[in-house]
Formats: C-alpha cells, sequence, structure tokens
C-alpha cells in the first residue's frame, strides 16, 4: 500500500451515486437535430468551416481550431447543416454562442477513415497531433483542450494520473465508464503515456467505487507500469492540485502547473476519448453523461453525440418528476444552471442534475455573516472566504487580490458549510469577473492614453512644420515681388485665352 | 441556532450563579432580555429589516444576558436598560446589525455602564453562605425596579468587596496575600467563595461548546493559557505579593470571557492564527488590568481592545495558501 497524503480542508458529503449506477450504460438514439457549439473548450471558439445546406459526414471537421488553445469540432452524425446560428449554450454566463445545427439524415454515415497507424512508430509531436485534430478536451468537466497537457514541454514526466476519484455528488459517468470499459482506459493510458514518455500511470479513484477499482484492478495486474489506487473519500480530492496533494503529498505552485511536479492529471474519460481517437480515428463526437437527481424519474448513464438537446436525455431517463424545478449541468457543487432543456449536450457535459425544491430549501434563508470561520476549516486552498467576502461586497478588489482570490477554485465546499447560507462561491464569480473587468479597462485606458499622447504629439510635429513652412513662405515673399508680376502675366494670359475660346463656343452653337 | 446552543450552554453557570449569589442574579438576566427583545426589534422595525425572523437568530438575547452576568447581582433596573440599549442599539445596530458591529455588543453596554456608573457597577453582594441576610426572588425584583429594601435591611449589610477587589486593595496596602487569604473568608480553595464554582460552571459549559463544535477552541485555549502563563511568572517572582495562576483562572469572569464572551465570531479575529493571537492578547490584558489596573475586573476592557486590533491581527496573519513560498517545494522544484 502507497502512502497517501490529505490535503487542507475538503467536506465529507452524501454521494447520490448509486441512484444512477443500476443500470448499464445506454445509448442515445440520434436525435432529430444535432446542436453542436463552437465553442467547447477552454481558450478559443473554433471557426465554423461549414455553411448552410451542406451535406456533412460523420466525423467530419465542422469548426477549424485557429489559436493555439483551442479544439476543433465534428459533425457527430451524417446530415445537413440546416442553420448557424446563436443558440443558449451550456456555459456559465448562459450567453448564446455560435451553433452549427444539423439534420441528421438517420444514415449515421462515416467520413472515410484513414488506415490504423501503429502507435508505437509515432513520435510525440504526431500524437499530439493527432488528439488535437481530434478534438479532444478533457471530459472531467474543465475541457481543456488535451493535446497541450500531453506536451512534456522538456520536462521528464514521472508519473500520468488518470483522474478517476469522480468526488462530486450525483455524477457517475467515470464510475460506469470505469466498470463498463476498463479496456479503453488502458488502451487510452497507453497512448498518453507514450505521447509524455512517463514512466509509470496511476489511475486514482475514490474508494467508494469498488466495481471501478476491481475493473480496472484486473488490467493493471499484467502491466508494470499502471498502478490502480484507491484515495479516501472527500470533497475535492478530484481537483487536480487536491489528487496530486494525496497521492504526493506535494503542493503544486500557485501560479504553476502539475508539469512543474514533473507530472500530468488527465480525466479517465479523456483517456478512452485518446483511445477512440487514435485505435478507431473517432474524433470526440460523443461522451457518457449521467443524467440523475431527485427530478428524474429513473435516473441513469447515457452516451450521447454531442449536440444532443438535454431534453432528449431527460425523456430517456423517465421524463422529469411533478416537483422538478431546476436544471444543472455538472454536480451540485460546481455545475451552473441550465435556463433550459432545450440545451445541447457539449464535450464538458459530464453529468445533467435535475433538482427538486426540496434539494435547495436553503438557499432562500441567507443570513448575515458572523465571521464564524467554517469555511475557513473546509477551504482546500486554505483561503480566507469571509475576509473575501466581506471584500467582494465592498468592492475591494485590491484586498481581493491580496488575499489570493484568483487561487479560489471554486468546489464551493465554503458556500456548503456556511451556516448563515451564504452563496460565497457566487461572490467569489463576481469578485474575479469584477477585477477581469477592471484590468479590460485599464488595458482599454492605456491605449486610449497611449492614442492620445501619439496624437498630441503628430499636431505639435504638423503644427511645428506648418511653422517651418510658414517661415519658408515669408522668406520667399521678400523675393517675391518679381513673381507677382509673372503671375499678374500669366492671369492676363488666361483670361485672353478663356474670351477667345468663348467666341468658338457660340460659333460652335450656331 | 448557534446562538441558541451558547445560550444552553450558559445555563450551568447561571444556575450555579444564582444558587451561590441569589434571585438578583435572575432577574438581572430577565430585565436585560426584555430590554434587549425589545431594542433590537424597535430598531429592526426603523430599519425596515424583518424583526421576528432576526429575533430568532438569538443573537439579541445572547447579549442580554452576557451584560446581565457581568452586572453586580442587585442592580437597578434602569442600569439594565441604560447598558442592554447602548449594546443594542449603538454597539450593533447603528453600525448595521449582526455580523457587521466591530465590538462585542454586550461588554461595549458594560464598559459604558462602568464608566458611567461607577458606584452602581461595584456593589456587589457577598455569596449567600457569607450574607446575614438575603432577599427573595420578590424582593429582588422589587429592589431592582423600586430600590426598595426590605425594612430591616440597607445596602451596606449585602454589599461586599469581590475577591479580586479585596486582593489588590490589600496587597497595596501591604498585606501578603496568605495574610488576605485568612482574614477574609470571602476567599476559599481556588478563588472566591461560590466564584470558583460559577467558573467551574461555566468552563463545563465552554467544554461542551468546544466538543459540540460550536466554538473555535484557539481562542479560549489562548486566552487561558495567556492568563496562566503571566499569572506564573509573576506568582514565582513573589507568592505573597501576586495572586495565584489557579485564583486568577478561577476568579471574576476569567471562564465566562474565555468561552462565551472572546469567542464571539463577529468582533473575534477570523484566521486561525490571528485568533490564537487574539486569545492570547485578551488574556494578557486581563491579567495586567485585574493586577495593575483599578478595575473590579479586566475582562470587558481586554476584550474591546482586542476587538480593536482584529482587523490588524487578520491582515497579518493569513495563512500560507496552498502551493505558496513552500520552502519544500521550491527544493522539489529545483530537483
Amino acid at each position: 500500500m502507497t502512502r497517501l497524503y490529505t490535503f487542507p480542508g475538503g467536506v465529507k458529503l452524501k454521494g447520490h451515486k448509486a441512484i444512477s449506477t443500476s443500470q448499464p450504460i445506454s445509448k442515445a438514439d440520434i436525435p432529430a437535430r444535432l446542436f453542436v457549439p463552437l465553442n467547447q473548450s477552454i481558450g478559443s471558439p473554433a471557426e465554423c468551416i461549414v455553411e448552410k445546406g451542406q451535406r456533412v459526414l460523420k466525423g467530419q471537421m465542422i469548426g477549424r481550431a485557429t489559436e493555439y488553445v483551442a479544439a476543433p469540432v465534428h459533425a457527430p452524425s451524417s446530415g445537413t447543416v440546416i442553420d448557424i446560428q446563436k443558440f443558449p449554450a451550456a456555459h456559465a454566463s448562459g450567453l448564446p454562442n455560435d451553433v452549427v445545427i444539423i439534420k441528421p439524415d438517420g444514415k449515421d454515415e462515416w467520413l472515410e477513415r484513414k488506415p490504423l497507424p501503429d502507435i508505437t512508430k509515432l513520435d510525440s509531436s504526431e500524437l499530439r497531433n493527432m488528439i488535437r485534430c481530434a478534438g479532444i478536451v478533457g471530459l472531467g468537466g474543465a475541457a481543456f483542450p488535451t493535446f497541450i497537457k500531453l506536451n512534456p514541454v522538456g520536462h521528464q514526466i514521472s508519473t500520468l494520473i488518470l483522474n478517476g476519484a469522480e468526488c462530486e455528488p450525483y455524477i457517475s459517468c467515470d464510475d460506469m465508464l470505469m466498470r463498463e470499459r476498463p479496456h479503453e482506459i488502458i488502451e487510452g493510458a497507453k497512448i498518453m503515456r507514450h505521447a509524455l514518455d512517463a514512466r509509470q500511470v496511476i489511475i486514482a479513484i475514490e474508494e467508494n467505487k469498488p466495481e471501478a477499482i476491481a475493473s480496472l484492478q484486473a488490467f493493471a495486474e499484467d502491466i508494470n507500469w499502471l498502478h490502480v489506487q484507491s484515495i479516501p473519500v472527500i470533497y475535492p480530492t478530484g481537483g487536480e492540485r487536491q489528487l496530486i496533494k494525496v497521492l504526493t503529498g506535494k503542493d503544486v505552485p500557485s501560479h504553476g502547473l502539475p508539469l512543474d511536479l514533473d507530472l500530468v492529471v488527465n480525466n479517465v474519460a479523456t483517456a478512452a476519448a485518446v483511445h477512440h481517437a487514435l485505435d478507431h480515428q473517432q474524433p470526440l463526437i460523443s461522451r457518457i453523461i449521467t443524467v440523475t437527481g431527485s427530478g428524474v424519474r429513473s435516473p441513469c448513464n447515457i452516451e450521447a453525440l454531442i449536440g444532443t438537446p438535454m431534453s432528449d436525455l431527460i425523456e430517456m431517463a423517465g421524463g422529469y418528476t411533478e416537483d422538478a424545478d431546476r436544471l444543472i449541468m455538472g454536480g451540485p457543487m460546481m455545475g451552473i444552471t441550465l435556463k433550459t432543456d432545450a440545451t445541447p449536450v457539449v464535450k464538458a457535459s459530464n453529468c445533467l442534475l435535475v433538482q427538486t425544491p426540496a434539494d435547495h430549501s436553503t438557499e432562500a434563508i441567507t443570513r448575515p455573516c458572523i465571521r464564524c470561520g467554517e469555511c475557513v476549516k473546509v477551504c482546500p486552498v486554505k483561503l480566507l472566504p469571509q475576509q473575501l467576502y466581506w471584500f467582494s461586497q465592498a468592492k475591494n478588489l485590491d484586498d481581493l487580490q491580496s488575499h489570493n482570490l484568483f487561487d479560489c477554485i471554486e468546489c464551493g465546499c465554503c458556500s456548503i458549510v456556511c451556516p448563515s447560507h451564504i452563496p460565497l462561491v457566487q461572490y467569489f464569480r463576481y469578485g474575479k469577473s469584477e477585477i477581469w473587468k477592471k484590468e479590460q479597462e485599464t488595458i482599454r485606458a492605456d491605449r486610449a492614453r497611449k492614442r492620445t499622447e501619439a496624437k498630441i504629439q503628430r499636431l505639435e510635429r504638423i503644427k511645428a512644420e506648418k511653422k517651418a513652412q510658414h517661415a519658408a513662405r515669408a522668406k520667399k515673399s521678400a523675393a517675391g515681388a518679381d513673381r507677382k508680376k509673372e503671375i499678374q502675366a500669366a492671369v492676363a494670359r488666361a483670361k485672353a485665352k478663356k474670351t477667345e475660346n468663348a467666341d468658338h463656343t457660340e460659333n460652335l452653337d450656331m | 441556532m448557534v446562538m441558541l446552543n451558547v445560550i444552553l450552554a450558559l445555563i450551568p453557570g447561571i444556575v450555579i450563579y444564582i444558587i451561590y449569589f441569589g434571585w438578583g442574579v435572575l432577574v438581572n438576566i430577565v430585565l436585560a432580555s426584555i430590554f434587549a427583545l425589545l431594542s433590537e426589534s424597535l430598531l429592526l422595525a426603523i430599519r425596515q429589516r424583518p424583526v421576528f425572523t432576526t429575533l430568532l437568530d438569538g443573537s439579541a438575547l445572547l447579549t442580554g444576558i452576557l451584560l446581565a452576568l457581568a452586572l453586580p447581582p442587585h442592580t437597578a433596573w434602569w442600569v439594565v436598560a441604560v447598558g442592554i440599549m447602548f449594546a443594542i442599539i449603538i454597539a450593533k445596530q447603528l453600525y448595521g446589525g449582526l455580523g457587521l458591529n466591530p465590538f462585542n455588543p454586550a461588554m461595549t453596554g458594560y464598559v459604558v455602564l462602568l464608566i458611567s456608573f461607577p458606584l452602581e457597577m461595584t456593589r456587589w453582594n457577598p455569596p449567600l453562605e457569607l450574607a446575614q441576610q438575603s432577599l427573595s426572588l420578590l424582593e429582588a425584583f422589587r429592589y431592582s425596579l423600586s430600590g426598595q429594601l426590605p425594612a430591616s435591611m440597607d445596602f451596606d449589610m449585602i454589599s461586599l468587596a469581590t475577591p479580586l477587589d479585596i486582593a489588590r486593595e490589600r496587597v497595596d496596602m501591604g498585606m501578603t496575600i496568605s495574610a488576605i487569604k485568612t482574614e477574609y473568608s470571602i476567599f476559599s480553595n481556588l478563588s472566591g467563595k461560590g466564584t470558583e464554582w460559577i467558573n467551574i460552571a461555566f468552563l463545563a459549559g465552554g467544554i461542551w461548546l468546544l466538543f459540540r463544535r460550536l466554538i473555535d477552541w484557539r481562542i479560549p485555549a489562548s486566552l487561558l493559557l495567556a492568563i496562566l502563563i503571566a499569572s506564573a511568572v509573576f506568582w514565582f517572582i513573589n507568592p505573597e505579593y501576586y495572586l495565584s495562576p489557579v485564583f486568577h483562572l478561577f476568579a471574576g469572569a476569567t471562564m465566562l470571557g474565555a468561552f462565551f464572551i472572546a469567542t464571539d465570531p463577529v468582533t473575534a479575529s477570523t484566521t486561525p492564527a490571528g485568533r490564537l493571537i487574539f486569545g492570547a492578547g485578551c488574556g494578557l490584558l486581563i491579567y495586567v488590568i485585574r493586577t495593575w489596573g483599578g478595575y473590579p475586573d479586566g475582562v470587558a476592557f481586554s476584550v474591546l481592545l482586542m476587538n480593536l486590533s482584529a482587523p490588524l491581527i487578520d491582515h497579518f496573519s493569513q495563512p500560507r495558501i496552498t502551493g505558496y513560498l513552500n520552502p519544500k517545494n521550491q527544493q522539489q522544484d529545483k530537483s
């Protein structure tokens, strides 16, 4: 048994996971319409490369990555692009997003796939390129482009950690994937390990998933570089930095990356997606999503095409219960509230949680903060949430930054233990956005200031030039008396010519 | 709910207090609670805040009870009223109500009384076992409301200086501690008759709160430790001139202050390290004021002075955040 460590804070939460793990993963049908957002990852949105009316094949790229931190988007099924328009997206802002709407033709016809390459002969950069082209992003919920994480940039990676902790309540999609398709994760792990040249791979799983641990353990016995590690159940142990702390005892530097400790962390579902991309030439066009909560009749896990409307999944899960009143994409701790069930499944959608009033009854009775410090005890980053709350209320952006607001991982532990039911994380998100706004304003103001300075300089230069011209002209005018006569003579000549011409015209008219 | 549990934890101490010092304690608590709830309701209504639901948080009631426990058992009703109204209206509601008051309301009210009415505030009655006569519940009420004692009594018969007062005055007059203890029958094994048991009862209530995780251990622990260390140092230097650590720990309002007053989260320091500093500061000041000051006890002034320092302490006691300035990590980065 390897030694495990603990991270500061954290909370023990009720899992609510068993309600969605009683049935195997089911597969959703191709929906009547696919709504594929172009912005599905961290970084810049993909650029649309299809037109209205165009026929697309399954797996065909429809959105191109134009920047480094970006991921392409592919058609989840064959069909016709019927529109490209703004549509509410599954994003914290709830703002509309460019969405390619595809009417599937039901044939599910694949784009011609190239023969399988021998992965062991490909080098790291070729692998990364293929993973990038397959549009693979972190499937744990953050949707960070995976190829960037598979670039060791000069580090000798000691360990690739595959994150199967799935610490947030209700979510069970990784658990079901690990139970039913362990080989896909192992194959993906092989490719990732090869790309990173990592010495070993650890698959970390919370010990409340014995079936998943057993199913992966069966594979790990024959592979000497693979280790399946069960870890204690405490939220948010599945956070990247918290998981690293638990497994290695080390803290990732605040402004650094796991790479600084020669570690890389990826989600288990991402590993499976990498396996599909390289071994089957399938880009990321579907994912497993948990549809659960007290607001659906039969919670389950569904493998759905990206772009499937959430309402289709609700139907598959037996429909809403009578008192269902809130939709959340993600878990109850870090998920985002959806305004409508027309929102499509995206690459980051690990869970669709349907709540009833009983689930969020405490929200109504927010009381004043009495600075009891319960939030300090549970913060995994050792922040001071009660102080940050105070500063966000006062819009004291300087103190927010000096109290390290940007180290907040928004895990929600502080909100859940708050005896006054203050939605602390919402205040922190607000504080962050205010600081971003201010920074943007500073940049804009800087630009405006530079422009003004340049303008003043330009005007002064023009003034100086004019002055110089004026002086030059004054000099000339002294010697200009002769020139005046010349001009008068020229004018007289021109007049004479004009009258002559006029006569001529009159003649012509007659 | 936290506040109501704190009130529950006060009950053993209150019961012992009444047993040793008579019904006046209960009269004070009843009057203070009524005035507290009335002034809180009035101000909430003026400030257009929900009255009933806010009263249920128990904070006004707790302020009333704590202030009542700090008063001499037989205090005129208007003294209680002035103290409570200052505590609730000025020290709490005018600053924005629960959570926004910088100073502990009960202690602010107490100090206002102590400075404004020094005579009334220092007329303590002796523990009942030493009293020639004592007041019944009805008599205590009547005395508080009208100032009338039963015909056979005058106030000097029921008043006596507290052990802390006696010790300080007599030591200044040149008496040794052991001589004082034998001469004055109010002294007992740990501290004073009655007060030692009251302190033990508040300690028990405090431990129950710690056990229920309703208060943080840091403030009471560092407060008591600071009193212990400070008094031990001077006691070792001269045990005939300075009171013993045990005496300090079980005298006056030590335990009430450590577990119920200094722990008010709103006005105390809020960082883990800051709470240790806050508690230690309270403890040291309590010892200093008791030993070299001129007031009956030092808890109220100490807590208020430390309330004043809490924002500064918080600012300089931020915990080291994960991933920052960890010398171990920096070494790992290099390797």
